[in-house]
């Protein structure tokens, strides 16, 4: 997603004189189109990402578009009051960029997994939280990324991420995405997990069990109008690489229990309430939190027989 | 100094202290420390238009020590962006003078404030954008010596030398006090002058309280071409009110009645 990223945002540059990046001394070579399209736009803040949340704000008050860019939990939980201030209450338009979110650096350890980002950020007023699940997702984000005036966090993985369409989708920023129409089960994703959710989509359909499958590629603002739909289900699973507190699960149950009079059943999957380490590469780690489709396929089968 | 500015500078002082004492407003100390720095920077520096607050090639003033609003506030009044007296409704309920400025401020403040380590980051991301689009308008940052705990500010200390950032000035109220001490005791800020230069800037050190000497430091003609631009404004805290000169119990304390009439005796405002 990280080589979709630069490619898109060049191109924006290229066509927007506002546009411009700050990046805290990551990406080697990443940028180098960017930095030869626009070389005064390409701003390497160095390895200070309060800072550089914070300069964002003032370029974008005096008109620019500014994208920050690192690796997620630097530039989500290190600088989070530089971003609560002068990004979401000053309401300034800059796009917060996350990269190697969830588990994409699993092998890294802790220091570099980011499991805590989307509940920080959707706690913030002003805020967008959008999670692509892949790097045809993200080209069709990008240039939506210019048509709000206020903040928003881009969470978005590493490099090779599996693509679950065969060319970039007609997607909307703030709108759900139904890949498979379904009536009994619906699997309702954010992010990378979208890849979980289509084994399991398969996998369900196999066995006869008419599945819907969704992207929620924005987990904020949530798209009400396709949530009115949830209660005709008789199960909604939720899918994320993100804690199970705070998450995009989270936001889904909350919603539920604000709108809906009657129970939702609702199975929420995502990373548990552990730090994750001594794992070797994101695969790894997802089978060691059972983080899977073949660990989640016999939740849902068990919840359905419960019914 | 001419008697007109030293009756606006004692103006601005009797309001800090009239207004905190109706409205129990603290921090007064923090405020009266910046009152020449602010006179300086509004009425003989920035290239500005109060009537029009939002004119698009003016000069920026940052303020950093949010919790010294009143001062900037006072200051705006005085500069003509609003009547002084609408200064007078600081901290109420519904009033946009906030004891810290928010996101829907009175005309004329420039940003949010009351978290330490901002304004300068903010400044230093402004002037870079100018430089990029070409706007002409130079950036002034407020930071208090306390306030120079937060290591944000050597963030973008070492952030605008590297991109030659001449449009930016901060300057430092180095009152020698903090919160709960004495700023050298807490965090060793010595020697001042010789950090920023080490960072890379232009510096100069001056008397904080001497109107004509910061001018001198803030005109346009001391910018170093390719610099940003440090100015280490040496000051006393509740300086100009003889009884809260470095006292430090005046960071919180709200002054009595009678202590407001003092003030304005001294001031030589008494009616």
């Amino acid at each position: 997603m990280r080589n979709k990223f630069a490619q898109s945002l060049t191109q924006m540059a290229a066509e927007n004189d506002k546009v411009c990046l700050l990046y805290a001394d990551i990406g080697n070579r990443l940028f180098d189109k960017l930095k030869s399209v626009a070389p005064e736009r390409a701003i390497n803040a160095g390895i200070a990402e309060a800072n550089m949340a914070t300069m964002a704000s003032g370029m974008a008050n005096l008109g620019m578009r500014p994208f920050i860019y690192t690796i997620t939990p630097f530039t989500t939980a290190r600088n989070f009051e530089q971003i609560k201030v002068d990004l979401a209450y000053a309401n300034e338009p800059v796009v917060i960029v996350g990269t190697g979110s969830g588990l994409s650096y699993a092998n890294l350890g802790p220091t570099h997994h980011s499991f805590e980002d989307i509940a920080i950020m959707r706690v913030l007023p002003n805020m967008q939280v959008v999670c692509p699940a892949d790097s045809l997702e993200l080209e069709a984000l990008m240039p939506q990324m210019l048509e709000v005036e206020q903040p928003t966090y881009l969470r978005i993985g590493k490099k090779n991420e599996p693509l679950n369409y065969d060319d970039v989708p007609d997607i909307t920023l703030g709108k759900a995405h139904v890949l498979q129409p379904g009536s009994k089960v619906l699997l309702l994703c954010t992010g990378t997990a979208l890849q979980i959710g289509g084994k399991l989509h398969d996998a369900l359909t196999e066995k006869s069990i008419s599945t819907e499958l969704t992207s929620m590629h924005t987990v904020k603002p949530l798209d009400e109008d396709y949530l009115q739909k949830l209660g005709e289900f008789d199960l909604v699973v939720t899918l994320e690489e993100h804690s199970l507190i705070g998450g995009f699960g989270s936001a889904i149950g909350e919603w539920v229990i604000d709108h809906y009079t009657k129970p939702v059943n609702l199975l929420r999957c995502g990373i548990p309430d552990v730090f994750i380490d001594q794992v070797h590469d994101p695969e790894s780690a997802r089978e060691k939190i059972g983080l899977t489709a073949e660990d989640i396929l016999p939740k849902i089968l068990n919840k359905l027989e419960g019914l | 100094m001419s008697s007109e500015v030293n009756n606006t500078i004692a103006k601005i002082r009797h309001q800090l202290v009239e207004v905190s004492n109706k409205n129990k407003v603290p921090h007064l100390a923090c405020s009266l420390s910046s009152v020449e720095i602010l006179y300086t920077l509004y009425f003989k520096v920035m290239n500005i238009r109060p009537d029009s607050p939002q004119w698009a090639e003016r000069d920026r003033f940052l303020l950093g020590k949010g919790h010294a609003a009143a001062v900037l506030y006072s200051v705006l009044g005085q500069r003509g962006y609003y009547a002084p007296e609408e200064v007078m409704t600081l901290g109420q309920n519904g009033s946009p003078f906030e004891e810290h400025p928010g996101k829907n401020p009175p005309p004329g403040v420039e940003n949010i404030s009351g978290s330490l380590g901002h304004a300068l980051g903010l400044a230093t991301g402004m002037a870079k954008a100018a430089k990029i689009s070409g706007l002409p308008s130079h950036f002034y940052a407020l930071v208090g010596d306390g306030e120079l705990n937060e290591g944000t500010n050597w963030e973008a200390a070492m952030f605008a030398p590297a991109h030659q950032l001449d449009n930016l000035t901060v300057i430092v109220d180095f009152n020698k006090l903090q919160g709960t001490g004495r700023s050298c005791d807490i965090m060793q800020l010595e020697d001042m002058e010789a950090k920023w230069k080490a960072f890379g800037w232009h510096t100069s050190r001056v008397n904080g309280h001497d109107v004509d000497a910061l001018y001198e430091v803030m005109k346009s003609e001391r910018i170093q071409a390719g610099k940003p631009r440090a100015i280490i404004a040496d000051t006393i805290k509740g300086g100009g009110v003889s009884f809260m000169e470095d006292d430090n119990n005046w960071h919180y304390r709200i002054p009595t009645e009678e202590e407001v009439e003092n003030v304005a005796n001294e001031l030589g405002l008494s009616q």
